[in-house]
């Protein structure tokens, strides 16, 4: 849906001659070192950063042309720092996905409760529904964060760096989960992995460096020795079986 | 709890009515709001107390919503109504309208404190826009050199006017904070800006809760940011600008009351400022009531009243909120 995109803070370029395209059902890995770009790639996909040139499409239409409310209903994302200092529940965290179907009162509908629900449930948060976000784990409040953007019902969900805080076991747990994700509700799903070993789990993985896409495929025919002693140096053995490739210290 | 607070802020009213130099007895107090028995204490309901305890519940009330409202916005619980710069500008004013008009008429200076506040929160939305685009960092760096640049002028006008030296009682509530009894006319146009202040701010609830997790994920909810700061400062502005009007620069209210609130009805916006407008309300009822009566016949401004009890009355709030976080 991204097609030489260039976009940057102020004079300076920051992504150029970017191609992302999005297939539903499948979960992309987008990797690459610290200060690739893979966040502002990240804010240019979601509408936040305009493109100084290339085109960008949602659902066939050009997303400079949708209001923030038209985007919201189409592409949700999922922050990387998620703390309120508010004593909000869970439950009505969630329910803030549902801001950009709101009616004229700004009350939630049926149908929007009904959408909270779902989404509680896909991420198995209806036991905490009542708790306070910021009484509950780190993992939790994740989630939560997580079913707020799903209850957004959108056909697009991107993360940034969705493993960032938490342990190794929570780290593959999430990743299993944008994958089911993906693959049960039809979700094109993109998240920013730091991890070579997390990205090699998703269905495709395209790994930014400098500002470009350098590769972009299944994961064993990106991960491979010779594009990341390219890309993040010497110093990495690449071994796995097949489908699957691992990043270790050499 | 909204009823809770609503018994409370009723009960206040009443006490602020009925209590000081004169105590009005209970029995008495619907002949004397209607003007009937002792004269006396007719005059005493009508002219005095009843505008005062108006005055002081619209201030009050207008101070929680304006602080809630803003707190929300800039996921700040330390911020109070007075960050946009609106307390600055009404009260340089308020003080150039005492510089200035020899003899200030009723009207004349809540009028030019209110238009000082809106004329303020405009100069701070054009500034932070100065930087392209509006954004809720921008509009608070704005308020701060807004309000050090008001806070300047004051002083100077404080120097530089002999007739402000005479007025001091007046400029003391200005600047202090205080609650006088104003005219009918007054108090019916600033109930009319704060209604509309409030339902601006209740209508904008929904979209300030979309702001728990930041402005750029507020974006991404689906709100239009740059409209909803611009509207929020509006609502705002008319609210503390109200506020600044009737009784000049009342400390704590608006920061402590929307604080107190949340533990109470929770953080969606829509509960919180309509808690906010009634404990606002009630707790300056109040505050008024100890400023007329504590030192009587002396009077205090009320703005030390809020201060002196806000002050640690936020101190515990802040002490209890750390320790939960531990």
């Amino acid at each position: 849906m991204a097609s030489g995109v260039r976009a940057g803070y102020g004079g300076r370029v920051v992504v150029d001659g970017c191609d992302v395209t999005l297939e539903s059902g499948a979960l992309l890995a987008l990797a690459g070192p610290n200060g690739a770009g893979k966040s502002t790639l990240l804010r240019v996909l979601a509408g936040l950063l305009r493109p100084t040139a290339g085109t960008l499409t949602v659902e066939g239409r050009d997303l400079g042309s949708l209001s923030r409310r038209e985007v919201a209903r189409r592409i949700a994302v999922v922050p990387q720092l998620f703390d309120t200092l508010f004593p909000f529940s869970v439950r009505e965290v969630v329910a803030l996905g549902r801001t950009a179907r709101l009616g004229a009162f700004g009350r939630l509908g049926a149908a929007d409760a009904q959408a909270v629900d779902r989404a509680l449930d896909a991420l198995e948060l209806r036991p905490l529904a009542g708790r306070r976000i910021d009484r509950v784990s780190g993992g939790e409040r994740q989630r939560a964060v997580l079913a707020m953007a799903l209850a957004q019902e959108t056909g697009v969900l991107l993360l940034d760096e969705p493993t960032v805080h938490l342990d190794p076991a929570h780290q593959l747990a999430t990743v299993a989960l944008l994958r089911r994700l993906a693959s049960e509700r039809g979700l094109a799903v993109l998240a920013v992995l730091h991890d070579l070993n997390l990205a090699a789990l998703a269905d495709r993985v395209a790994v930014l460096a400098e500002g470009r896409i350098v590769r972009a495929g299944p994961p064993r025919e990106v991960i491979e020795p010779c594009l990341v002693r390219e890309v993040f140096g010497a110093g990495w053995r690449v071994t796995g079986d097949g489908e699957r490739p691992v990043v270790a210290p050499a | 709890m909204l009823a809770l607070l609503a018994a409370a802020l009723a009960v206040s009213a009443a006490a602020g009515v009925l209590l000081g130099a004169v105590a009005i007895p209970l029995a008495g107090f619907g002949d004397a709001l209607l003007g009937r028995g002792d004269p006396a204490a007719a005059t005493i309901v009508r002219d005095l107390r009843l505008p005062r305890v108006v005055a002081a519940a619209l201030v009050g009330g207008a101070l929680g919503v304006a602080g809630a409202l803003l707190q929300g916005l800039l996921r700040n619980p330390l911020a109070d109504p007075y960050v946009t710069g609106a307390s600055a500008g009404g009260a340089l004013g308020a003080v150039a309208a005492l510089a200035l008009a020899a003899s200030a008429p009723g009207a004349v200076v809540p009028l030019a404190a209110f238009s000082g506040a809106l004329v303020a929160v405009a100069l701070v939305w054009r500034l932070a826009r100065l930087g392209g685009r509006t954004t809720v960092l921008t509009v608070l760096l704005a308020g701060v050199v807004l309000t050090s640049f008001a806070g300047a002028i004051v002083t100077l006008l404080l120097v530089a006017s002999d007739r402000l030296s005479l007025r001091l009682r007046a400029l003391v509530d200005v600047l202090v904070g205080g609650v006088s009894p104003r005219d009918t006319a007054t108090l019916a146009a600033a109930a009319i800006v704060v209604a509309a202040g409030v339902v601006a701010a209740l209508a904008l609830a929904p979209r300030v809760d979309a702001y728990a997790f930041g402005e750029e994920t507020a974006a991404t909810l689906g709100i239009d940011t740059e409209r909803t700061t611009t509207a929020v400062l509006v609502a705002t502005a008319l609210l503390a600008g109200a506020a600044v009007a009737l009784a000049g620069l009342v400390s704590f209210v608006g920061l402590v009351v929307p604080h107190a609130m949340r533990g109470l009805v929770g953080a969606r916006h829509r509960p919180l400022l309509a808690a906010s407008f009634l404990a606002g309300a009630a707790a300056l009822v109040l505050a008024d009531l100890g400023a007329r009566t504590l030192l009587a016949p002396a009077e205090l401004p009320v703005g030390v009243i809020t201060g002196a009890v806000g002050g640690p009355f936020f101190l515990v709030l802040l002490v209890r909120a750390r320790w939960s976080l531990a």
